[in-house]
């Protein structure tokens, strides 16, 4: 349980090493470089953002290329192959691929060429399909489209406004060229868009007769072809084939490439490192001939560092302590069951400088508490199982995940543990199963008490473990205060409140009300009944002398000290806020008893077995799911606003060491 | 059947009507917003299903108030027991916590888990606090649920 020692680093090296300093920086994964000096006349920061930038999209492109893999030949996935995690490869496939690159390259190239021929065969379709859609309605015509006439006669194909007969066309021409003759339509189609005419007439008659119909929103038919109507269909219709048996080749090469699948990843990854690495390089500052890396180091790994460069390089590395006025990044390390919790605290924020890391403590508050709002035995187990075989069955699962993972897997214990003591088996499934279908009921007993039968007394064992967890809160305020050699802030800031709070419970104790509640009557002898005022009145007024000691003013110290004992309600809220702990608990077993009896109602038989088994299945599944979000849910609340609300702050960042950050495999040395 | 009865029984229901209307509303918002951001981006789809599952805890406190309530007058196991009007109004009296509060705060939970859906959509790495401005409305939800339950168990039948 503790933050780890950060240490400063300063590497001074000769710029022809620069490229194999930082590739050996980048592959030991330890330091975070964060440079704060100023550029000045010697040393320059150099611009390396048309390099990243080029490697950016090197890494884009790979990435689109798979994606389109993926689109056309897709990878038989499982569904929990998110599980699995990076896969390894040793550093010589990774040197063959960065020899070859030029190869896979092409390939990557090809890919895109290959996507890129197929959409230009899709759009192709389209267009035909949009064609054929067009010539639809002129399929009854059977001359070709761009018939313009014989020697003696014009024709005119096109539309006009829908809803037109032959009869009314005439009339039209009627209307307004009164003399003109030897014309005749045919409408050839008609329907809620455009009415389709063909049209004849004399060659000297053809002006007149445009301009008649054009006036009542004539237009030629926009389509040129030698062909009919139909047989331009037909054409198209042929074009499409032809166009999909292309997509279908193009989809062949590609499926014939996706064997280049894992390559390609590992080009990518190269490229991501490169990438990475040009970012870092356009924050150094750099002279002539020298180069200068400033960053943060744990202290643990400062000699490997140290020797590594030294063995390969002539340069000058040394560190030093943080110094005071600089933030260092954070780093945890906890024991393997208590560091599954550091997830719950990142989600918080890390502790700030100089604050203690509280994941050992809230870890084993956080399983506790998540297994009194669960508490069904039958639950805890299957969660305890899933996680368990989930972790043993995706042993290279990504870290953070796997954390996630294995708390809730101490959490099913926990479950599992809290289950047995209340006497929660899926509810009272034992119980409703013997009655039912064995006419003959076991009852199991839990092995403390059912809270459903005595909420009450649930309800002070609930408060009881709040004040516990509240008090451990308080108690790492403490141990920051002594930490810090603060005495007076451990006595005026959390003894004073330990003994205000316990006072006033031991004199809660004895009183009617707690009985009436409780149900448990106390009689202290007058000595504690004297220590308890005694405790309450000594806490108070040191809260009240103590609290406001950072002001000079001593009406305002004293002003402040009262308002501090105003903090009594926050307490008040917090200890009330633990009641959560019995009506989710409650929650799970009633709903669980619910679902057992709605199980039930068919009664003995075949019939009855089957829907049994079915509400069963479904009900508990729905129960176990909305009570597992619930407890997760309420109990980071308890952690974070209760209990972080005693002593921790947070607001620290994370140590970002520069890194092969990989995203397909994981590249390991021999 | 008895008055007290009828009135034992108006609790039970409303518990679940009105618990579970303020859920229904609830997890309907936060699904609308939910939506959106999945068809932007498909892969945040299980943060997003936690904060629209967030609401709808109000209309199962409802429904668990009014079982206990329901096999408390033995109308589950079919001989229902002669309530007074005196017993029955302790029961209606005693489920209208959890029903209007559920439906308050099911309906102002809906909201804010729309808010936190937001916070989802732009920061997804800081989705536990998404989560835990959701929780914060909930804590009356399952206060209101504690008291309905302390009180229908300890009403004499």
């Amino acid at each position: 349980m503790a933050v780890l020692t950060m240490k400063k680093i300063h590497i001074c090296a000769m710029k022809k090493d620069r490229k194999g300093v930082l590739e050996k920086l980048q592959s030991m994964g330890v330091v975070e470089v964060k440079t704060d000096g100023e550029e000045n006349e010697a040393f320059k920061k150099i611009n390396t953002t048309s390099q990243r930038s080029k490697y950016e999209k090197r890494v884009q492109n790979t990435d689109q290329a798979l994606e389109i893999l993926q689109e056309y030949a897709p990878e038989k996935t499982s569904l929990f192959s998110a599980l699995a995690g990076k896969k390894d490869v040793d550093d010589d496939k990774m040197d063959e691929i960065i020899e070859n690159r030029r190869k896979y390259n092409l390939i990557v190239k090809n890919i895109h060429d290959l996507k890129k021929e197929i959409s230009n065969c899709n759009s192709a379709i389209s267009k035909c399909e949009l064609a054929i859609e067009g010539l639809m309605p002129w399929r009854n015509m059977d001359i070709p489209i761009n018939t313009t006439g014989t020697k003696t006669t014009d024709v005119l194909i096109g539309s006009m406004g829908p809803g037109l007969t032959e009869d009314m066309l005439y009339a039209i021409v009627e209307k307004r060229q009164p003399e003109l003759s030897g014309y005749s339509f045919q409408v050839i189609s008609s329907d809620k868009d455009q009415t389709c005419i063909f049209a004849i007439c004399l060659k000297e008659s053809t002006a007149r007769l445009e301009e008649a119909i054009r006036a009542e929103g004539f237009t030629r038919i926009s389509y040129f072809s030698k062909r009919t109507p139909e047989g331009k269909i037909e054409k198209y219709r042929k074009d499409i084939l032809a166009y999909q048996e292309r997509i279908e080749k193009l989809r062949g090469k590609l499926v014939e490439l996706s064997g280049e699948r894992e390559n390609i990843r590992l080009l990518s990854d190269y490229y991501r490192i490169r990438a990475d690495k040009y970012e870092v390089l356009g924050t150094l500052l750099q002279s002539n001939s020298t180069f200068l890396i400033e960053g943060y180091i744990l202290e643990q790994d400062e000699e490997t560092v140290k020797a590594a460069l030294n063995q390969e390089f002539s340069l000058m590395v040394e560190t030093e302590d943080v110094p005071e006025d600089e933030i260092p990044p954070i780093k945890l390390k906890n024991p393997k069951v208590f560091a599954s919790a550091e997830g719950v605290l990142e989600s918080y924020g890390l502790p700030a400088k100089g604050e203690m890391d509280p994941t050992t403590p809230m870890c084993i508050f956080y399983i506790f508490l998540f297994g009194l709002m669960l508490s069904d035995a039958a639950y805890g187990l299957i969660v305890f199982l899933a996680c368990f075989i989930v972790l043993k069955k995706f042993p290279k699962m990504g870290e953070s995940l796997a954390k996630s993972i294995r708390l809730f897997m101490y959490c099913g214990l926990s479950t599992l543990f809290w289950g047995i003591l209340f006497g929660g088996y899926f509810g009272d499934l034992i119980t409703v199963v013997s009655r039912t279908f064995f006419h003959h009921e076991i009852i199991i007993q839990p092995i403390w008490f059912a809270p459903l039968d005595d909420p009450m007394k649930m309800l002070i064992f609930s408060l009881l473990f709040g004040l516990i967890h509240l008090y451990g809160g308080l108690a790492l305020k403490g141990y920051m205060c002594l930490k810090k050699k603060d005495f007076v802030g451990f006595f005026s800031d959390v003894v004073s409140w330990y003994m205000l709070i316990t006072g006033l419970i031991l004199m809660l104790m004895p009183t009617d009300l707690f009985a009436s509640i409780s149900q448990m009557s106390f009689h202290f002898p007058p000595a504690v009944k004297t220590l308890s005022y005694a405790l309450a009145i000594v806490g108070a007024v040191t809260i009240v002398l103590m609290s406001g000691r950072s002001n000079k003013n001593p009406v305002l110290r004293f002003a402040l000290g009262l308002y501090d004992i105003y903090n009594l309600t926050g307490w008040l809220s917090d200890l009330l806020s633990y009641s959560r702990l019995l009506a989710l608990g409650l929650a799970t077993g009633v709903i669980a008893q619910v679902i057992n009896q709605m199980g039930s109602m068919m009664g003995d038989g075949i019939l009855g077995v089957i829907v049994f088994i079915l509400v069963f299945l479904v009900g508990h599944t729905f129960n176990l799911a909305i009570n597992l979000l619930g407890a997760y849910v309420h109990t980071c609340r308890l952690q974070y606003v209760e209990f972080f609300g005693k002593f921790y702050e947070g607001g620290g960042t994370a140590f970002a060491p520069f890194k092969e950050n990989t995203k397909y495999v994981d590249i390991k040395e021999d | 059947m008895s008055m007290g009865t009828v009135l034992a029984i108006t609790g039970a229901v409303l518990a679940v009507i009105l618990a579970g209307m303020g859920s229904a509303y609830g997890v309907g918002v936060a699904g609308q917003a939910a939506a959106g951001v999945v068809s932007e981006d498909p892969s945040k789809f299980a943060k997003v299903l936690i904060l629209q599952l967030l609401p709808g805890t109000q209309g199962i406190y409802g429904l668990l108030v009014a079982f206990i309530a329901l096999s408390k007058i033995g109308l589950l196991s079919g001989n229902p027991a002669e309530l007074s009007v005196a017993s029955g109004l302790m029961i209606l009296a005693a489920c209208l916590p959890i029903a209007i509060v559920g439906l308050v705060s099911g309906m102002h939970q809906g909201r804010t888990s729309v808010a936190s859906v937001g916070i989802v959509a732009k920061k997804p790495e800081q989705f536990v606090k998404a989560m835990l401005f959701t929780a914060m409305v909930e804590t009356y939800a399952i206060l209101a649920l504690l008291i309905s339950i302390l009180a229908v168990n300890g009403v004499p039948v």
